[in-house]
């Protein structure tokens, strides 16, 4: 009996969720059906069963160059990702290894520093990228956006590496380790599991940024947020061109975070919630 | 543990993200806050003076500054509410059994990987636009008059808009943490009788308070911010029925060209963030102890 119950609420429970989760991921799932009609079906009321053509895609490119923007976004996202981690990761390890009494200070610092708002600086930013030349280039981003992402960057890789018991580095420098082979042959192989979590949390958010990639950039740089937002004008592309277009620019991000789903939750919440 | 050589290396280890951190905190800050006392426009660059607290006061008695104040809150309000609440309601659901799980979750947690720009045009195009959007056919299968959403509720629009993003962050930070609180003790309490409700208010929710302060805190940052959703869709309007502070400064300072003006709001924005950030670090600060 009391079986029967539960097994009937299971499935209320998956009725109701499966709906709610429906509702939620309608919009993207619309939009993918959406890029796969013609245009005139695109406007002629709701159906969830395109024709089926992939001439959108195929336009988007001839028409707007959507490569460009494209390169654009991986080697600003990627880039910057990578100059953050180059710069974080000695920072990370000195205060998960030689904490002093103003490590969290400093720590907390370094997230009050995301919570300057963007718009409080634009104007020197765009001011001194206007007089150096770096205005509308992918260097000029990628410096933004290093910057921008590095609290989060030490943050991350901090509460990764508090997790590797110090006693184990004891252990190698005892045995005679020197502080290369410590690095290279202790401390790298447990560390890259949050180095790689890290890596990827931060290129999903330099992706996805859009202040500094819409306002820093023209023809030139823009990455994949400037061109889809460069649509919201009424003469932009048709409806079923604008999903193909956004279909590329989520999926390959969409893709990467439903596989760090975890790390996510341990990233964006700086270990609290693990 | 450390020696004074290990304490050096720490030391040099960690001194080109701080100073870095330093750099990009201070300079355009110290810059913003000088054009804010200059009269400066771009397109009369030769006229540059002192101005004294013009641009401050000039900036005070806009009508739109506290409209975009009060949006601002608006935004930040309305969306922590929905997505908090909501986040609460939809951790619990998903805690129970469910056949196919993964799935659910996976499809769930997907909107917030869909960048600012994306999200608002595919709501305002495909969803919310009064001719073609979803909620217009739903409107008119129910015999109703489908309402232009960006013309008449702006601001509500934003603040669907957002909280679909943030809806699924705090869905799987709640859920996350909702999973680590041990069983025993949510049984032990079933057996001492204690109904669903008191459950949830006495051993629930103190266990969720650190998550939903964390939440809270990043949600804030990001909302603080919200730029691209206004861009695309409303542009501010109409009038300034939809412009936070971001998009008053961004306004003020691009469109307008007036240098000292949008400093003098930059400054205004970072004040007022500054604020609400002393008493969000200090609710984290204590919550991140342990």
């Amino acid at each position: 009996m009391a079986r029967a119950v539960s097994s009937r609420r299971k499935t209320i429970v998956t009725i109701v969720a499966w709906v709610i989760a429906f509702v939620i991921f309608f919009p993207i799932l619309y939009t993918v059906i959406t890029s796969l009609k013609t245009e005139r079906e695109a406007i002629d009321g709701i159906s969830l069963i395109p024709s089926g053509t992939f001439e959108n895609y195929v336009e988007v490119q001839a028409q707007r160059d959507y490569w460009k923007p494209f390169t654009n976004s991986v080697i600003i996202s990627i880039g910057s990702t990578l100059i953050g981690l180059v710069i974080a990761i000695p920072a990370a390890w000195a205060m998960a290894f030689s904490p002093t009494k103003r490590t969290k200070d400093i720590l907390m610092w370094m997230l009050s520093t995301k919570m300057m708002p963007a718009v409080g600086v634009l104007v020197p930013l765009y001011l001194l990228f206007r007089d150096t030349g770096l205005l509308d280039t992918r260097l000029g981003l990628t410096i933004v956006l290093t910057l921008v992402n590095l609290p989060i960057i030490v943050w991350m890789l901090y509460t990764y590496f508090r997790e590797i018991p110090g006693e184990i580095l004891e252990a190698a420098r005892m045995d005679g380790a020197s502080l290369m082979k410590e690095i290279v042959y202790v401390l790298t192989p447990m560390a890259v599991p949050g180095i790689a979590s890290t890596l990827l949390l931060n290129i999903i958010l330099a992706w996805n940024e859009s202040f500094w990639t819409i306002r820093l950039t023209a023809a030139n740089a823009a990455p994949l947020t400037a061109f889809i937002a460069s649509f919201s004008s009424p003469q932009g592309l048709f409806w079923a061109k604008l999903s193909a277009a956004s279909t590329l620019a989520i999926a390959p991000i969409l893709i990467m975070g439903w596989f760090s789903q975890k790390q996510l939750v341990r990233g964006l919440t700086f270990g609290a919630v693990k | 543990m450390a020696t004074r050589q290990t304490r050096t290396l720490a030391r040099f280890m960690m001194t080109p993200s701080v100073v870095l951190l330093l750099i990009w905190m201070i300079v355009p800050l110290a810059m913003t806050l000088w054009f804010s006392f200059q009269n400066y426009n771009l397109l009369m660059p030769a006229n540059r003076s002192f101005a004294g607290f013009f641009n401050y006061i000039y900036f005070y008695t806009d009508p739109a500054f506290f409209q975009s104040i009060a949006n601002t809150l608006a935004i930040v309000l309305g969306v922590l509410a929905i997505t908090v609440i909501g986040g609460i309601l939809l951790a619990l659901l998903l805690d129970q059994p469910i056949f196919g799980q993964g799935i659910v979750r996976i499809l769930i947690i997907s909107p917030f990987f869909v960048m600012p720009p994306v999200a608002a045009l595919v709501w305002k195009n495909m969803i919310m636009h009064p001719g073609y959007g979803v909620f217009a056919d739903i409107s008119r299968f129910l015999g109703l008059r489908p309402i232009d959403w960006f013309a008449q509720y702006p601001l509500l629009s934003i603040i669907i808009i957002v909280a679909w993003q943030w809806l699924p962050f705090a869905t799987l930070i709640l859920l996350t943490a909702l999973q680590s609180l041990d069983e025993e003790q949510k049984e032990a309490a079933e057996m001492d009788g204690a109904g669903a409700v008191s459950r949830f208010i006495y051993i629930i929710l103190p266990h969720l308070a650190r998550a939903i302060t964390v939440v809270i805190l990043i949600e804030t940052i990001f909302l603080l911010a919200v730029y691209a959703e206004i861009l695309v869709t409303t542009n501010g309007g109409p009038g300034y029925a939809s412009t936070n502070l971001a998009f008053l400064v961004y306004r003020t300072a691009l469109l307008s060209y007036d240098i000292g003006g949008a400093s003098a709001g930059g400054v205004i924005a970072v004040v007022l963030a500054n604020i609400v950030a002393l008493f969000l670090m200090r609710a984290v600060g204590k919550n991140l102890d342990r």
